[in-house]
């Protein structure tokens, strides 16, 4: 695959279309955030003109309301993330371990939900967990309650239904990596003198470590933003990164402090991908 | 120029490496391949014989020299302009389509008519022996159907000059030999020059007619398979192609057409050798395992004769390897086919005995530091 | 390569170890944790009463109402129209993307490459946003000055963004497909005498259709499934189904909305099934 003279403006030429569009409608729109995030706001909403220059909002999100709102938000995603892998992992493990007929139709049912709508999915839970769902008349009926119990607009329903909603992103990923691992290795290391938990530490773990590593970050970085989820089964009770920063867009019509939290919100995820992958980067030299 | 099929006339290749610098992968070669030949270009990994093929083909432009195809200069010319075909070392056979139009492809692009095409695809596909199989699908197949398909489809097109990069390479040792004889037939039987890779050297020497063999982007003897088998040219070519026992030592008698060599244990030996060396030199010799006689024969004067004590007895089936030791450490090894050699009983280990060779039997390689090739 | 996984060894240690029951249990309750609430939500959209917990019997009224419904058809009309021209224009351009990082050097190369993974990376509702300011703020003044007219946020907005975030998908997915690729098929089309051209649409494209197949679907399925960027950019009104049924949801439970996502439902495992007989044909 030499670079040819001849066709050295190919290459660019066709990356072109997609490049402007993306520099169009993607770059510049996040330029825009950034310098809008500086900016005051308009009496009715939009920006102030002439522009003038603020910190103000972000010494507003240094305010211990809002840091409580982001560290929830975080802490929210760690827990989804780690029910996520830790029910995940085991669930590709046996998968992968299953016989080549009935592997595929696991996969499948694995998949499906990736293809369903995602809103139609926060509403199953939301109709299960509901006062007149399915879950309180099942308890009503057998005589464990005597009111419905409020399940939903809390922490417990926003989680369960960002487990439910994220759970098949995470198990695909590592089974990718399970399946390419070679059980023998474990088999090696218990001739060496491992016993089970050895092995699978030192030798299961590490070298399926990558496929974990793409998990965490497919559910953490959409969770830790998340608005329908919080929207929908939190309604209103649970604020979230992604609720506070609709409302800045919507009601509270404060579109430089919405931006503010955007640019952090960003700061933030991509700091903390880039950090994570280049420590697991560090301990797995890619196979 | 029209005399010879394929010439490569000092044709060098780099390629830029990772570290800012360039590796030769072809460096100044020559090559004059005959009409009709078989001709092997044989080496190690990386000695640059793929990319020799890859320059004939035009998948690569030369950094220097000139690359001529019967007659013809080829210069710029790109890779499906060239009057050659390659057969793949992956057989690269489109899976997206049938046995049929996969053959069929070369004759497509050159439009050819359709019932012409026809004509020739079965004839290509008999002359591989897998009649009947048009329809299928290349992963439908066994690795040596699917390598003759490969050897079809090039060979449909009737090139002057074929190229194969070693396509026995994934075929078992039964199989490959069998493809070994089958191909040799039939280019004896089509006619045209074949080019072939390989890094195997006795699948060279059985089917060759030359050979070439290479190392680090280098040429360093051509010849017929007996040529570079019984006179190699230097210390790589005897060590490459077979065994060799390497003896070193110093010149302390030069003589017109033989020398005596004193080895680093102290005995003297004796080699033949128009060379023209002197006194002093350091010299190595090299011995084919299978010239070597065990035990000291009183009748015959003239013969080289080493103590050894054997170290271990090898039993191969056809032959039994004998592996001794010298004084001074040197390692010997004796080769003797497994048959009812009268007078010469099997040896057990070990046993102090002596080595004998005729002097003839042997190469004399100047040592050079710089150069491991005696060039 | 992949070190032997030929045979599957009947003792697999860790699986032997933590029993296979107790993995199985494991996957069998995530499995049910998965699916018992998609069920549930298609057995209580054939309910005769209102109630989505009770059973009372076998209808289809709740179907009925939906294709009355004027809105939601809309709705749909416009999310199919949406999902079409952003999956075509996505496809066209990411794959050419694609093609085009993977065999040629230039200069910039790297930087393009990465400029294509951020919109994965970047959470969805900061892309919501950005479009929104992006419009409000540069585009729609630039045009006001330019045409005396200010458009507004609707269907082309959608569209223009829909096509932003879907290039990355396909592009992500045919350079895959590249990497895979095995050059010395096009080698040989050479070696036979078909030009750079003829190389390129009788091997390289044939071979490299399901990938770009499968990005198209992606992007499609992306597409017709979005909520956040597409509630940023859709202005007022709910011009989209997932739009629409955000509206319904938000206002509570009801077996309309049941009945609703059941056929959203049987419309996805319509596209599943068609990806995977488009599959098997190859």
């Amino acid at each position: 695959m030499s670079g040819k003279a001849e066709h050295r403006s190919r290459g660019p030429l066709m990356v072109v279309p997609a490049a402007l569009w993306l520099l169009l409608f993607f770059t510049l729109p996040l330029l825009i955030v950034v310098a809008i995030s500086f900016v005051e706001r308009g009496r009715a909403g939009g920006v102030k003109l002439p522009l003038v220059f603020t910190l103000a909002y972000y010494q507003r999100l240094v305010d211990p309301l809002y840091l409580g709102i982001f560290w929830s938000s975080v802490r929210i995603a760690l827990i989804v993330t780690g029910a996520c892998v830790f029910v995940g992992y085991p669930m590709a493990l046996f998968i992968s371990r299953v016989a080549p007929r009935g592997r595929n139709a696991m996969l499948l049912l694995v998949m499906i939900p990736f293809w369903t709508n995602f809103l139609v999915r926060t509403y199953a839970i939301k109709l299960l967990l509901s006062t007149e769902g399915v879950v309180n008349n099942l308890l009503l009926g057998a005589g464990l309650v005597e009111a419905p119990l409020d399940l939903l607009f809390n922490n417990f329903a926003v989680v369960l239904g960002l487990v439910y909603g994220y759970l098949p992103f995470a198990v695909l990923p590592m089974y990718a990596s399970i399946e390419k691992f070679d059980m023998t290795l474990v088999e090696a290391a218990a001739d060496l003198g491992a016993n089970l938990r050895r092995a699978f530490l030192r030798v299961m773990l590490p070298l399926t470590a990558p496929g974990i590593v793409a998990s965490v970050i497919l559910v953490f970085v959409p969770v830790v933003g998340a608005f329908i989820t919080p929207d929908i089964l939190g309604g209103g009770k649970v604020e979230m990164i992604g609720t506070l920063i609709n409302r800045q867009f919507g009601v509270a019509r404060n579109w430089p402090f919405g931006s503010a939290m955007s640019l952090a919100l960003m700061v933030m995820v991509v700091v903390g991908v880039a950090y994570y992958f280049r420590t697991s980067a560090e301990k797995e030299r890619p196979l | 120029m029209s005399d010879y099929a394929v010439e490569l006339i000092n044709v060098t290749k780099s390629f830029p490496t990772d570290r800012g610098g360039e590796l030769f992968a072809v460096d100044g070669v020559s090559l004059s391949i005959r009409h009709g030949e078989f001709f092997s270009l044989l080496g190690p990994s990386g000695c640059g014989k793929t990319t020799s093929l890859r320059l004939i083909a035009g998948f690569e432009k030369p950094n220097d020299g000139e690359v001529w195809i019967g007659g013809k200069l080829q210069g710029n010319l790109p890779a499906f302009q060239r009057p050659v075909n390659t057969v793949f070392q992956n057989y690269a056979l489109f899976p997206h389509m049938s046995v049929y139009e996969n053959v069929a492809f070369g004759l497509e692009m050159h439009r050819v008519a359709k019932p012409e095409i026809q004509r020739s695809v079965s004839q290509a596909l008999e002359m591989v022996q897998l009649p009947g199989l048009e329809r299928r699908r290349p992963r439908q197949l066994s690795g040596g159907q699917q390598q003759r398909v490969a050897l079809a489809r090039a060979l449909v097109n009737r090139p002057k000059v074929l190229l194969l990069d070693e396509p026995l390479g994934a075929l078992d040792l039964k199989l490959r030999k069998a493809m070994q004889l089958e191909l040799k037939a039939l280019q004896e039987r089509v006619g045209i020059t074949f080019i072939y890779v390989t890094h195997d050297q006795e699948e060279a020497l059985t089917m060759s007619d030359r050979i070439a063999v290479m190392d680090h982007g280098r040429v360093l003897q051509v010849g017929a398979p007996e040529e570079i088998y019984e006179r190699p040219v230097g210390q790589f070519v005897a060590g490459f192609i077979g065994e060799t026992n390497f003896l070193p030592g110093r010149v302390v008698e030069a003589r017109a057409d033989e020398v005596e060599v004193e080895l680093l244990s102290g005995e003297r030996v004796r080699a033949v050798t128009s060379q023209g060396l002197s006194r002093g030199q350091e010299v190595t010799l090299a011995v084919r395992p299978e010239r070597m006689l065990l035990g000291s024969a009183p009748s015959e004067p003239g013969w080289n004769l080493l103590a050894v004590e054997v170290e271990d007895v090898v039993y191969t089936g056809a032959t039994t390897n004998y592996l001794t030791r010298a004084s001074g450490g040197l390692s010997i090894m004796v080769r003797r086919p497994n048959e009812d050699a009268g007078g010469e009983r099997p040896v057990d280990r070990g046993v102090k005995v002596a080595v004998r060779w005729r002097p003839a039997t042997g190469s004399v390689f100047v040592d050079d530091p710089a150069h491991q090739d005696g060039t | 390569m992949r070190a032997g996984h030929a045979t599957r060894p009947q003792r697999d240690p860790i699986v032997l170890r933590l029993g296979k029951t107790v993995l199985g249990t494991n996957a069998l309750l995530a499995f049910a944790f998965l699916y018992v609430p998609i069920l549930v939500l298609i057995v209580f959209s054939f309910n005769e009463s209102r109630s989505v917990a009770r059973w009372s019997g076998f209808s289809l009224e709740w179907y009925q109402k939906l294709f009355g419904n004027e809105a939601l058809l809309r709705a749909a009309r416009n999310s199919l129209l949406i999902a079409f021209v952003s999956t075509l224009a996505s496809t066209a351009m990411g794959t050419l993307t694609a093609l085009g990082i993977d065999r040629y050097r230039f200069r910039l190369r790297n930087s393009f490459d990465a400029l294509l993974y951020l919109p994965i990376v970047i959470p969805e509702i900061v892309m919501g946003i950005s479009l929104l300011l992006f419009f409000n703020l540069a585009l729609f003044p630039l045009l006001q000055a330019l045409i005396q007219v200010r458009p507004t946020l609707g269907v082309p907005t959608i569209i223009i963004a829909h096509i932003a975030f879907n290039i990355p998908f396909v592009y992500v997915v045919v350079r895959a497909r590249l990497v895979g690729f095995d050059r010395t098929l096009e080698q040989a089309a050479q070696d036979l005498g078909a030009n750079e051209w003829r190389t390129f649409w009788r091997i390289t494209f044939p071979l490299l259709l399901p990938g770009i197949l499968g990005g198209a679907l992606l992007a499609f399925t992306l597409s017709l499934d979005d909520f956040l960027v597409t509630v940023f950019t859709a202005g007022t009104a709910s011009p989209t189904m997932p739009l629409y049924i955000y509206s319904l949801v938000r206002r509570g439970v009801t077996p309309e909305i049941n009945a609703l996502s059941t056929v959203l439902l049987a419309a996805s495992m319509g596209l599943v099934g068609l990806s995977l007989t488009l599959q098997r044909r190859r």
